[in-house]
């Protein structure tokens, strides 16, 4: 184990076992994340983004959901093959997460700051009193005044909710955060804001993060690192100026296709044909291989492996360093 | 909050009003002439006409309402064709008795029904929920009489342990134990419903974000039941408790006859056979007006439950 990595996941595979079928939900995924830094985890709904997170967390729902194998090493230790109680003292308090939708992750018959004051009981050594009082203060670190903690979530905005999702997440200083679609729900001058709060937030704590999104804007905001992850699989991985500069796969090539571009006058998006495979049922060879235009017989035959292209960057590809895009 | 209850205790009204009407003209319109029932076959005719007469029976229907519905806003219910007794007092003599029955009833329904809800909820689809919900399925269809009737060969006649019929007020031991067999047949079909309710009620609950939520703060499995399932799942579970102890309060014919309690249930059903309008009457707004109350108090119990009801109550 290299000292400086905070987590390390080697070869998770996670799959949900449904009455209608399995379902491949993480086929094989190597993330590394060191210590203070940021990796975006970028692929379309449905690509395991999610699942990778809630498998770091120990709470991909069970059942149907099962880690089928793999490693996830946290600070050295691997996740997998802790018990239960102990995933506990982990969870919220060296790992913590925000999750997707802010309107529906705060438990409505709860008051927000007693929602902020449980995790910091759980963790901390305070009494009621004093974590109550912690709850305040982290309220008024999101930007929310602190007496609104008697407040229930109905009461409060989107933003306002996910400011405090964030403030539930941040309470015990933890040392990952795993941010899932933090701005999805909120509209544009609202993602600004919690972005912004989140990453100063991130810099005063020094707290490293994974970020779950689709939104290559983001990720070129705030990441230092990013994944894109296709079908269960990442297939390209590398510094943020990698990915953006030398974008080798297809894949991630076509996304970049389907952001409209402010400087070059074009008439069209260029989106990527066809639709993600369905889970139950996945492609033969590289798994993109149906919606990419260079696929030859090999890709739908044979799936592709990792190839290293520099020391920080790796694409899942064939055409991966043969030729140069 | 007080403006909202006051305004529906207001709608009680109207409420009261409807159920005194519809229930007096059924009785006027069934066959049947109380008359001949008090004085017997063999009265003359002469007879008849004078208790007609001392009774007001002779008069138009719609004067006869008229002059009840005054009399009830003196809270005069009226006597009883049958013994001359007065109505709200026979009434308020055997409601206790049915309260008494009812409550035992739906506290066993709760205590039984909401913990096997949430085991068969957090265990679903395994054989522990299959055996519930045979167990619940069991319970909704079984005839309460012979239940009723199998628990009293059981536990009165066979293991003479308990009480096979009435109300034995001697001791509070005695009225326990009398309470025993009748409350467990009168829990019956409320466990069921409420088994169902729970368990239906916590699995959608379980799946929504803030349980994600609560468990990626570390919170232990017990808490994420009881705090964040269960007091979110609460509301329709007080729904239906609410439901079945208002119908319970209306005294259970069947069980009251099989156990030959002394409750309201079975006093209506006597009452009604003896076409005795103003005690049937009498019954049957005091019962609407329990069960209104039951009602009312639900709903507050609903802003208890939910803040966003209770905010939604300020606002009307």
């Amino acid at each position: 184990m290299k000292s400086e990595n905070l987590l390390e996941i080697k070869d998770l595979v996670i799959k949900y076992e449904t009455s209608d079928g399995v379902v491949h939900a993480v086929n094989g995924v190597n993330l590394t994340i060191e210590k203070g830094t940021t990796l975006g985890l970028v692929g379309e709904t449905g690509a395991g983004k999610t699942t990778v997170a809630k498998g770091i967390m120990g709470i991909v729902p069970n059942p149907p959901g099962k880690v089928k194998s793999g490693e996830i090493y946290f600070e050295g230790e691997d996740l997998l093959k802790k018990d239960a109680a102990s995933m506990r003292k982990i969870r919220g308090n060296e790992v913590s997460m925000i999750f997707q939708d802010p309107m529906t992750s705060l438990n409505p018959v709860m008051t927000v700051g007693d929602q902020i004051a449980e995790v910091i009981g759980i963790h901390q050594n305070l009494n009621k009193k004093e974590a109550a009082l912690k709850a305040k203060e982290m309220l008024e670190m999101v930007g929310i005044p602190a007496d609104r903690s008697i407040e229930y979530p109905h009461q409060f905005s989107g933003g306002m909710k996910q400011r405090v999702v964030i403030a539930i997440a941040l309470a015990c200083n933890p040392q990952l955060l795993i941010a899932d679609e933090p701005t999805t729900a909120l509209d544009v001058t609202i993602q600004a804001q919690v972005l912004d709060m989140m990453t100063n937030l991130k810099n005063q704590m020094n707290t490293s993060m994974l970020l779950i999104t689709h939104d290559l804007g983001v990720v070129a905001q705030i990441c230092d690192n990013v994944a894109i992850m296709y079908a269960g699989e990442i297939v390209e991985y590398g510094t943020l100026r990698d990915v953006f500069k030398s974008t080798t796969h297809p894949y991630t090539e076509g996304l970049f296709g389907s952001i409209p571009s402010l400087t070059a006058d074009v008439k069209r998006l260029s989106p990527i044909n066809g639709l993600m495979p369905d889970p139950m049922n996945l492609p033969i060879g590289c798994k993109f291989s149906p919606r990419c235009k260079y696929a030859d017989d090999r890709c739908r035959s044979q799936a592709p492996v990792m190839t290293q292209l520099s020391a920080t960057h790796c694409a899942a590809c064939w055409r991966a360093g043969k030729e140069e895009n | 909050m007080i403006k909202y209850i006051f305004k529906r205790i207001l709608m009680l009204i109207p409420v009261l009003i409807g159920v005194t009407f519809i229930v007096y003209f059924i009785l006027a319109l069934t066959p049947g002439d109380p008359v001949t029932i008090i004085l017997g076959d063999q009265a003359t005719e002469q007879s008849k006409e004078e208790l007609r007469e001392e009774l007001g029976l002779n008069q138009p229907l719609l004067k006869r309402y008229a002059d009840y519905m005054v009399g009830l806003l003196h809270g005069d219910m009226g006597k009883s064709y049958k013994n001359n007794l007065d109505v709200a007092d026979q009434i308020m003599e055997r409601f206790p008795n049915t309260a008494i029955l009812a409550l035992t009833a739906i506290l066993i329904a709760m205590l039984v029904g909401v913990p096997v809800g949430i085991i068969s909820a957090k265990h679903q689809n395994t054989i522990l929920d299959r055996i519930s919900m045979i167990f619940a399925l069991t319970g909704i269809s079984m005839p309460v009489f012979w239940l009723g009737l199998l628990l009293v060969i059981i536990f009165a006649v066979n293991l003479r342990i308990l009480p096979s019929s009435g109300f034995d007020t001697s001791s509070i031991a005695a009225a326990a134990r009398s309470l025993i067999l009748p409350g467990i047949v009168l829990s019956v079909n409320s466990m069921a419903t409420i088994t169902r309710m729970t368990r239906s009620s916590m699995l959608e609950v379980m799946r929504k974000d803030y349980i994600d939520t609560a468990r990626a703060k570390g919170v232990s499995e017990r808490v994420v039941t009881f705090r964040h399932m269960l007091s979110n799942a609460l509301i329709p579970i007080i729904t239906v408790v609410g439901i079945s102890f208002g119908n319970l309060l209306g005294g259970s014919i069947i069980t009251e006859t099989v156990f030959a309690w002394p409750g309201i249930g079975r006093f209506v059903v006597e009452s009604i056979k003896m076409k005795d309008t103003p005690t049937v009457l009498g019954c049957v707004i005091f019962l609407s007006v329990m069960f209104s109350i039951v009602n009312l108090l639900i709903d507050i119990l609903y802003a208890f439950v939910d803040p966003r009801i209770k905010s939604q109550y300020k606002l009307k």
